[in-house]
């Protein structure tokens, strides 16, 4: 590799966030797993002048479900998302997710606060945990501060993240009400491969009635997105035919997909259709 | 101009050091040292083919930086055995006809190998997760996968061990 950088590897995120901060004006990039940083540094997309390595800060890995709150630190690796029993019970979508996530070397070393970092609107970890409500903790060397996730990406490949701040957690409330939750990759294959739809849905319900409806699509837009009119179609009614019906066209509606190497915009169109109709249904058959 | 440091790695047993930049991958640190059995195949994470262990987890060392795996045990296809005494994954790859070219096989070697360390009795589905990493374009993975459940049952046999 031909990129030419400094290098700092701290053993704190005290330390980290004291080089982020110095670094902040000329340029710098933390670096977690590197399963996009160094594909992108290789290929000149990415031209950091200082990287900051993570790896040696344990504080920011691991699953901590305290109360009713699932908190992941940003450290995280995706296969340490597969493995918990605690993402299991509080997030199964998340789960199916990291399951067909990139391969298995890919996902031993790849983060979940890379995968949100990225920005990209294919980016699989971002569907479930924006159907989820997740949150994104940043901190900096003056603070911390959490953002909706919903509110975090900002455009394609840009997100809300200060030059010298550091994702160190990803957290949502895990549902006390009736819940369900599903995922969908749509890829040439289950493995290795990059995702040409994603859909993710949860659904809550207090009897036969939605109280509660997420449904959020990957790689249909230049942002993983919510289809919050979708959502409202569902939100209130009974969850039958007529609402999934319609929450599904709706969905297909408000996706902005385009064209590109791996699909068009019309079949990435009707992949949402047809997704969400099918999530929808699952989810809502898991809960009534 | 980044300066070089000296690194210490912990290869297949022994202790090695070399003065890389900050930019030198694992990959081609390795391979530097002369330890060619890990194949240089796409470098950006499709293939696999440059999977080793580093502490017992496979990772893909054209996407690792060698500053970032310092004092670290690394493990290539090497360290698991040899033509005398090979390693069960080794010897049922070879038995079972899962080698063609051979290119990728260290790689699928190595994130077998992990595998087996980690679930003992892997089914058929476990399989295929743990090698969706790992790009073959001669054999059409089945008898990849048949060697990977013969090696599984020799090391049960074994009591776990190679």
């Amino acid at each position: 590799m031909y990129a030419e950088f400094e290098l700092d590897i701290p053993d704190s995120l005290d330390g980290a966030l004291g080089i982020m901060a110095a670094g902040a004006a000329k340029g710098v990039t933390p670096l977690a797993g590197g399963t996009n940083l160094i594909v992108d540094m290789r290929a000149g997309r990415e031209r950091p002048v200082r990287v900051v390595g993570l790896g040696k800060i344990d504080e920011l890995r691991g699953i901590v479900c305290d109360g009713d709150r699932i908190s992941v630190g940003g450290r995280t690796t995706v296969a340490d998302l597969l493995y918990s029993p605690e993402i299991a019970a509080a997030g199964p979508s998340l789960v199916e997710a990291a399951r067909l996530f990139a391969g298995q070397m890919v996902r031993n070393a790849a983060t979940v606060g890379g995968n949100i970092a990225c920005g990209s609107p294919a980016a699989d970890l971002v569907p479930p945990l924006l159907s989820l409500d997740a949150e994104v903790t940043l901190v900096n060397g003056s603070g911390t501060r959490s953002v909706p996730l919903d509110e975090y990406f900002l455009g394609y490949k840009r997100d809300l993240r200060g030059q010298d701040e550091l994702i160190t957690r990803v957290s949502w409330r895990r549902p006390v009400e009736r819940s369900a939750n599903a995922f969908y990759k749509l890829a040439r294959r289950k493995g290795d491969a990059i995702t040409v739809t994603g859909v993710a849905v949860t659904l809550s319900a207090e009897g036969e009635r939605c109280s509660r409806a997420r449904i959020a699509l990957g790689a249909v837009a230049p942002v993983v997105m919510r289809a919050k009119r979708a959502e409202a179609l569902l939100e209130g009614e009974t969850l039958g035919f007529a609402a999934i019906d319609a929450a599904a066209r709706q969905a297909a509606e408000e996706c902005q997909p385009i064209d590109d190497v791996r699909a068009s915009a019309g079949y990435r169109r009707h992949a949402v259709e047809a997704l969400v109709r099918r999530l929808l249904t699952q989810t809502r058959d898991r809960l009534i | 101009m980044p300066m070089e440091k000296i690194i210490a790695l912990t290869i297949n047993g022994q202790r090695e050091e070399g003065a890389f930049p900050p930019h030198r991958t694992l990959l081609e640190a390795l391979r530097g040292l002369g330890h060619v059995d890990v194949k240089s195949g796409c470098e950006k994470g499709d293939c696999g083919a440059c999977a080793v262990l580093v502490d017992g987890v496979a990772i893909d060392s054209c996407l690792t930086l060698a500053w970032t795996v310092e004092g670290q045990e690394i493990t290539t296809v090497s360290g698991l055995g040899d033509l005398a005494e090979p390693h069960p994954l080794q010897a049922a790859f070879a038995d079972s006809g899962g080698v063609q070219c051979g290119y990728c096989t260290p790689g699928m070697i190595i994130a077998a190998k992990a595998l087996i360390d980690r679930n003992p009795e892997p089914s058929e589905d476990d399989i295929r997760l743990d090698l969706s990493g790992n790009l073959c374009r001669c054999t059409g993975y089945t008898k990849i996968f048949e060697a990977v459940r013969t090696a599984a049952t020799t090391m049960r046999a074994h009591g776990g061990k190679a």
